[in-house]
């Protein structure tokens, strides 16, 4: 068995999962690890704050596939983690996240830099872990990325106290995980499966649900090839954009308070609605817009999902590729698909900048968006074609999220992004334009300038009786400027300007567009379908 | 109603943490918890008595059996035998002595400690029993009470641990 540090096997293990890229920032908790990164030839991407190393990692993620991978040391370093763990988690990113600690004899003393950061985390991430011995790092590692890149996908803290990372042993690497409390189910149940195809028999207007399952599964092949099959149209969950191809005759668009009307009129039309990896989450309305009668199918890698918040009919948990694989064995009902709302054109401004947008962006593009109504605009009105390109936080909801995904997303596949982002969320990891410079990812910011937090203003219309506070962004930089002490080219234009947003794509290097958008655009939530 | 959860875990740290932070953060009540360790010194067993409908009961059996550490959990409710452990300091002048004594061998609890002024009691049985004996001693005046939770194993054939 091979001699050495614990770091130095951490930074094994990590190699021979595939792991490419980290992201971090060190102290001096993780000295040893950052020591073995450096020998161990895994290349690191700085960042300036440890949150934008979780979302780098999560976007690295999300548009690779493999599990994302950050580091900060103890205390501080973790704390400021905590928000992209949680964000990555609630999203069902794979996400490890690697965190110093004060050597263990110390453990409990409150000395410098010492916080409980697996008591923290555990709440918000799919598992948490400390090691207490050096030996023991090689199959807890290989834990770790087992848990986070398995079943349903999510967040997990190792947390490594100094001394352990730095003490020599004798590493034993033959020992798979061992985790008898951890069983993801793969195959959807046989009975379930026949259950579900008899119900698509009698069904007349079948529609299908996808949501982000359906991208962490890669089942976007099955996914198409059963909708064609049932000639079933096919609704997007935020988190699922991409899934489908908005461009495919059968695509509804999005779902939810902030979606397609004719996503939602068709839920509502529907007699059964098969939802492929969704949690039916809030924004989703889809609670709300079923009606009663409508068959229920719940298929989830996540037995908790199901009946959570709705009452389900047929459900089935296991992999979402193997299920609709399994589904696709039925005969074609032999007839047209059902006359589902078609079409719709919107006129509103944000509309029309996204579909010009799309018509000039390089169709490898990734997009990756902040929060807010830049975020809703884009979700809805941008027609993403391909898997793995829309990278959004849905269920945390983060405000910067977008630059640092960006950023992982870019380096992880070798592809350009673009941050669509608002001057709000822009703000919450502006010095990540550092990161950027130094980094050598491809990655365009249009930033929508309305001087305000824009949704939140929205909000206070709706319902605050249009009584605005504490929205009001003064102050906010000339970001065009900014962006050129980051060495990064920029221009300001009216969000009309057509030749502008050509500039930007025309950019052969990292490039920023400042866009003024009138305040009060608003993102008009659907209230009634 | 009230249900009584048997749930198998891995004997790692934190594992308590985990289990009470779930019911914690998604509003489920917990009327005990109980943890313990088993025949197998890397396992420990919880015997959690909870209250909710069936949709509560169901997201709280599946939202256990999502914690890595778990590794099983049975709702025992019908099947399992429960006892509870007790001890009531109570406070007894000379005349209360004997009616306290009588109710001691009703109940068939056992005095553990008596001094001039105070008694303690051992009871062991269901917490329907315990409750009772608690709510006739109240008169005599509680002055001290403490109480393990359930513990439950189900009856006959039924083996569980075999992992």
């Amino acid at each position: 068995m091979p001699w050495m540090n614990g770091a130095q096997a951490v930074v094994k293990v990590l190699a021979e999962q595939g792991v490419d890229r980290v992201f971090g920032l060190p102290g001096g908790a993780v000295l040893s690890l950052y020591d073995a990164l450096r020998a161990g030839g895994i290349p690191h991407t700085l960042v300036r704050h440890e949150a934008a190393a979780a979302h780098a990692a999560s976007g690295y993620a999300r548009a690779t596939g493999k599990a994302g991978v950050c580091i900060a040391t103890s205390g501080p370093g973790a704390t400021n983690l905590l928000t992209g763990i949680a964000t990555a988690n609630m999203d069902s990113v794979p996400l490890v996240a690697i965190t110093g600690q004060v050597p263990s004899r110390l453990i409990g003393r409150d000395v410098f830099q010492e916080v409980d950061m697996t008591g923290a985390a555990a709440p918000f991430a799919k598992h948490v872990m400390q090691a207490r011995s050096a030996a023991a790092l090689p199959r807890m590692m290989r834990e770790a990325l087992h848990i986070a890149a398995t079943g349903r996908p999510g967040a997990v803290v190792v947390d490594i106290p100094s001394d352990i990372a730095a003490a020599e042993a004798n590493m034993d690497f033959t020992q798979g995980p061992e985790l008898p409390g951890y069983r993801p189910v793969f195959e959807g149940h046989p009975l379930q499966i026949k259950r579900i195809q008899a119900a698509l028999a009698q069904s007349r207007r079948p529609l299908i649900l996808a949501g982000g399952g359906v991208l962490s599964a890669g089942a976007w092949a099955p996914l198409r090839a059963l909708a064609e099959r049932l000639g079933a149209p096919v609704a997007l969950t935020m988190m699922g954009l991409g899934a489908f191809p908005a461009s495919h005759p059968l695509c509804l668009g999005l779902t939810g308070m902030h979606g397609a009307r004719r996503a939602m009129q068709a839920l509502a039309q529907a007699d059964l609605v098969l939802v492929a990896g969704a949690r039916l989450g809030d924004r989703g309305r889809v609670e709300h817009t079923l009606r009663p009668g409508t068959v229920l199918v719940h298929m989830d890698a996540d037995p908790a999902e199901i009946g959570k918040t709705l009452r389900t009919d047929i459900p089935v948990v296991g992999d979402i590729g193997a299920i609709l694989r399994a589904l696709l064995d039925i005969p074609s009902p032999g007839r047209p698909p059902w006359a589902f709302p078609g079409p719709e054109h919107s006129a509103h401004p944000a509309a029309s900048l996204m579909r010009r947008l799309a018509a000039l962006l390089p169709p490898e593009t990734i997009i990756t968006t902040d929060v807010g109504q830049h975020q809703l605009w884009a979700a809805r009105y941008l027609p993403v074609d391909h898997p793995r390109s829309f990278i959004t936080s849905g269920g945390l909801g983060t405000m910067g999220y977008g630059l640092p995904a960006a950023i992982g997303a870019s380096l992880g596949t070798g592809r350009p992004s673009l941050v669509i982002t608002g001057d709000g969320s822009f703000q919450m990891h502006l010095p990540e334009l550092a990161t950027l410079a130094a980094s050598g990812a491809q990655v365009k910011l249009l930033v929508m300038d309305n001087g305000s937090l824009g949704l939140v203003r929205e909000l206070q219309d709706e319902h605050q009786g249009g009584r605005h506070f504490g929205v009001s962004l003064d102050g906010n930089p000339d970001f065009c400027a900014l962006a050129r002490a980051y060495g990064l080219a920029s221009r300001s234009a009216a969000m009309e300007d057509q030749e502008a947003l050509e500039w930007l794509v025309r950019q052969p290097g990292c490039a920023l567009l400042r866009l003024a958008v009138p305040q009060g655009l608003d993102a008009q939530s659907i209230q009634e379908v | 109603m009230r249900h009584t959860l048997s749930v198998v875990v891995v004997n790692s740290p934190g594992v308590l943490t985990r289990v009470s932070g779930l019911f914690a953060r998604r509003g489920y009540n917990i009327e005990s918890l109980t943890v313990s360790a088993t025949q197998r010194s890397d396992i420990s067993r919880m015997t959690i008595v909870v209250e909710g409908d069936p949709a509560v009961l169901e997201q709280m059996v599946k939202q256990l059996n999502k914690l890595i550490d778990v590794i099983k959990v049975w709702d025992i409710t019908d099947t399992a035998l429960s006892r509870e452990l007790a001890l009531i300091k109570v406070a007894c002048g000379a005349a209360a002595r004997s009616q306290l004594l009588e109710i001691c061998r009703v109940y068939r609890a056992s005095v553990v400690d008596l001094s001039p002024e105070y008694m303690i009691l051992q009871i062991t049985g269901t917490s329907q029993k315990v409750d009772a004996l608690e709510e006739l001693l109240e008169a005599y005046g509680i002055v001290e009470l403490v109480r393990t939770g359930s513990v439950a194993l189900e009856r006959g054939a039924n083996r569980r641990m075999q992992l």
